[in-house]
């Protein structure tokens, strides 16, 4: 029964699609944080992904995320003398997240996530009539 | 008449395999839009049934196919078709059009189309063979 792995293909990418998605709400809702919980600014991060173990005959497989890297650009440096997380110069730092990418990256990951729902939907239709093959 | 009613199924049934092996691959694809380095493949499909039909009907030459355990010279000898599953279908790399950065070489519309094309000649293959096991079924009805 190897349709069933086209669900699993699908799968993998939804939730691989999914956590890309996680991060970028992660890095929008944190766009201004000064602190993490660590007391370090935060800083944007990103998935990387990886095309999963060829666990079948065909050599094709889905895809996992292996890890979520931060961005080493530098942070941005607001001068904000009277803030409480001011330096000694009176310069804040802020993360260095970028609206601009991110909001990209949500729309790319939606766009995908829906493409692979698709995939997902036309797989069951397939799969429902395959059942009834020979019912008339 | 069983070896005839397997014959009739043959083409629709290797037909059936090999769509979904190219659903799969198509739905890899897909998966991987956005995975760097990732290579887009597909089947050559009319090749690949080309090889399955032809490797199914060598009844003479058994190409693979299953014979039967004989203990007896009187027994018929009888062979089925050779299965070609569809993991020993070759895979090929696209070529892209509009190659990026990243390595990847997945192109999101034809992919898209390609299935689409794809899922419905499953479907349609599907039909057909309802249609074959309907007129079989007529066919052994007593008046």
């Amino acid at each position: 029964m190897s349709m069933f792995s086209a669900f699993d293909i699908a799968g993998s990418a939804m939730s691989a699609q999914a956590q890309r998605m996680n991060v970028t709400a992660s890095n929008m809702a944190n766009a201004d944080s000064v602190a993490g919980p660590d007391g370090e600014t935060y800083r944007a991060k990103q998935v990387m992904f990886e095309t999963q173990a060829q666990n079948n005959r065909y050599g094709v497989g889905g895809v996992r995320v292996t890890e979520v890297v931060e961005d080493d650009s530098p942070l941005r440096m607001e001068y904000m003398p009277n803030h409480p997380a001011a330096d000694d110069e009176g310069y804040v730092a802020k993360p260095n997240v970028e609206p601009v990418n991110e909001m990209v990256n949500m729309i790319s990951a939606s766009r995908s996530y829906q493409a692979n729902v698709e995939v997902f939907n036309t797989t069951k239709q397939m799969m429902m009539k395959t059942l009834s093959l020979g019912e008339g | 008449m069983i070896d005839q009613l397997e014959s009739a199924f043959n083409f629709h049934q290797q037909a059936l395999g090999l769509r979904q092996a190219r659903h799969q691959v198509l739905a890899a694809n897909i998966a991987n839009a956005d995975t760097p380095n990732y290579k887009a493949r597909d089947i050559d499909f009319a090749s690949e049934l080309k090889k399955a039909v032809e490797g199914g009907q060598s009844q003479q030459q058994p190409n693979g196919g299953l014979a039967l355990a004989r203990t007896s010279e009187q027994h018929l000898a009888g062979e089925g078709p050779a299965w070609r599953g569809a993991g020993n279908t070759e895979l090929l790399y696209r070529v892209p059009d509009q190659p990026s950065l990243d390595g990847n070489t997945v192109d999101m519309d034809r992919e898209r189309t390609q299935f689409a094309d794809n899922a419905v000649r499953y479907q349609a293959a599907l039909t057909i063979m309802n249609r074959r096991i309907q007129g079989l079924k007529n066919a052994m009805q007593p008046e």
